[in-house]
């Protein structure tokens, strides 16, 4: 997996995604911005979330789930 | 006498939607429509850790920076694994200090070298021939190199094929033999006897009604 290690921690592209969602949901293309990550790596990345529970999808938009948003808090700034 | 079975499969065409895939790569699993929005060179290489396409997947990282410019994104194929794809591309960038920063497709199961034509038999029966397929913002197949196993491929051409696409694309012309960007475009032919006698009057570079060009 490319954003959650196989610890369950998220990798660094996965820790810039949820870091961007916990600023502000958003399209994948506003996310891929903020991150600073290329619109595939974030387009697959969320996909991996959302099955991880991390963040769900409402229309175009993404946000962090409880269990996204608790992880997005636990990461260093 | 025994029977052979050959599967018949459609190949992608210049022109058509570009075959949809979900694969794994060096960085992570990947769909063709992730892609979607911005232009792709999707390539294959026979086998990792060969001297050939180490040379091509130096070439392919030094003109990224010059795709991303053109919203343009590589990503590689063969039918090594992942594992092999990792330490490889650490190993050319160990011997050679350039980074892959592209993402390679293990396609152990050769769904998308079938899927895309790339074992071609009479070549190799396991490894993938040297292709590019170039797909635009709607992923549409526009550009289709082979190459056999022991050609590199030219990256200046890759490149020029894209500015001539795009040139292409923002225009509504097209580009003669060995054109750079800068140089003059073709503009299409008239397809009516009123539309040739006024293309003369109208200022171009003309050699003859049907072969017009002008500056962009």
């Amino acid at each position: 997996m490319a954003c959650i290690s196989p610890d369950g921690k998220p990798t660094a592209s996965g820790a810039k995604m949820l870091r961007a969602l916990k600023a502000k949901a958003g399209p994948a293309e506003e996310v891929a911005q903020k991150a600073g990550l290329p619109l595939f790596r974030v387009r697959s990345g969320l996909r991996e979330l959302t099955q991880a529970g991390l963040i769900s999808q409402k229309g175009e938009k993404y946000e962090l789930s409880a269990k996204g948003g608790e992880l997005a808090d636990s990461l260093p700034a | 006498m025994e029977e052979v079975k050959e599967q018949i499969i459609s190949l992608p065409r210049l022109g058509q939607p570009a075959p949809p895939f979900e694969a794994v790569t060096t960085q992570g699993p990947l769909k063709l429509e992730d892609y979607k929005g911005g232009w792709l060179v999707l390539f294959s290489h026979p086998a990792d850790f060969t001297p050939v396409c180490t040379t091509e997947f130096i070439a392919f990282a030094k003109i990224y920076p010059e795709l991303q410019k053109r919203g343009v994104e590589l990503l590689g194929l063969s039918v090594d694994s992942v594992s092999s794809h990792i330490a490889w591309a650490r190993n050319v960038e160990e011997k050679t200090k350039v980074k892959i920063p592209f993402p390679i497709i293990a396609d152990l199961n050769k769904e998308v070298s079938t899927a895309y034509g790339m074992i071609h038999p009479g070549q190799s029966k396991t490894e993938t021939v040297r292709c590019v397929f170039i797909i635009d913002d709607k992923q549409v197949i526009r550009t289709i190199l082979y190459y056999p196993l022991t050609t590199g491929r030219n990256m200046d051409e890759i490149l020029r094929i894209i500015d001539a696409l795009q040139t292409t694309d923002a225009n509504g012309v097209a580009t003669p033999a060995n054109w750079r960007p800068g140089d003059k475009v073709v503009i299409p032919p008239p397809n009516t006897q009123e539309m040739a006698e006024e293309r003369l009057k109208e200022g171009y570079d003309c050699v003859d009604w049907y072969l017009c060009q002008k500056k962009l």
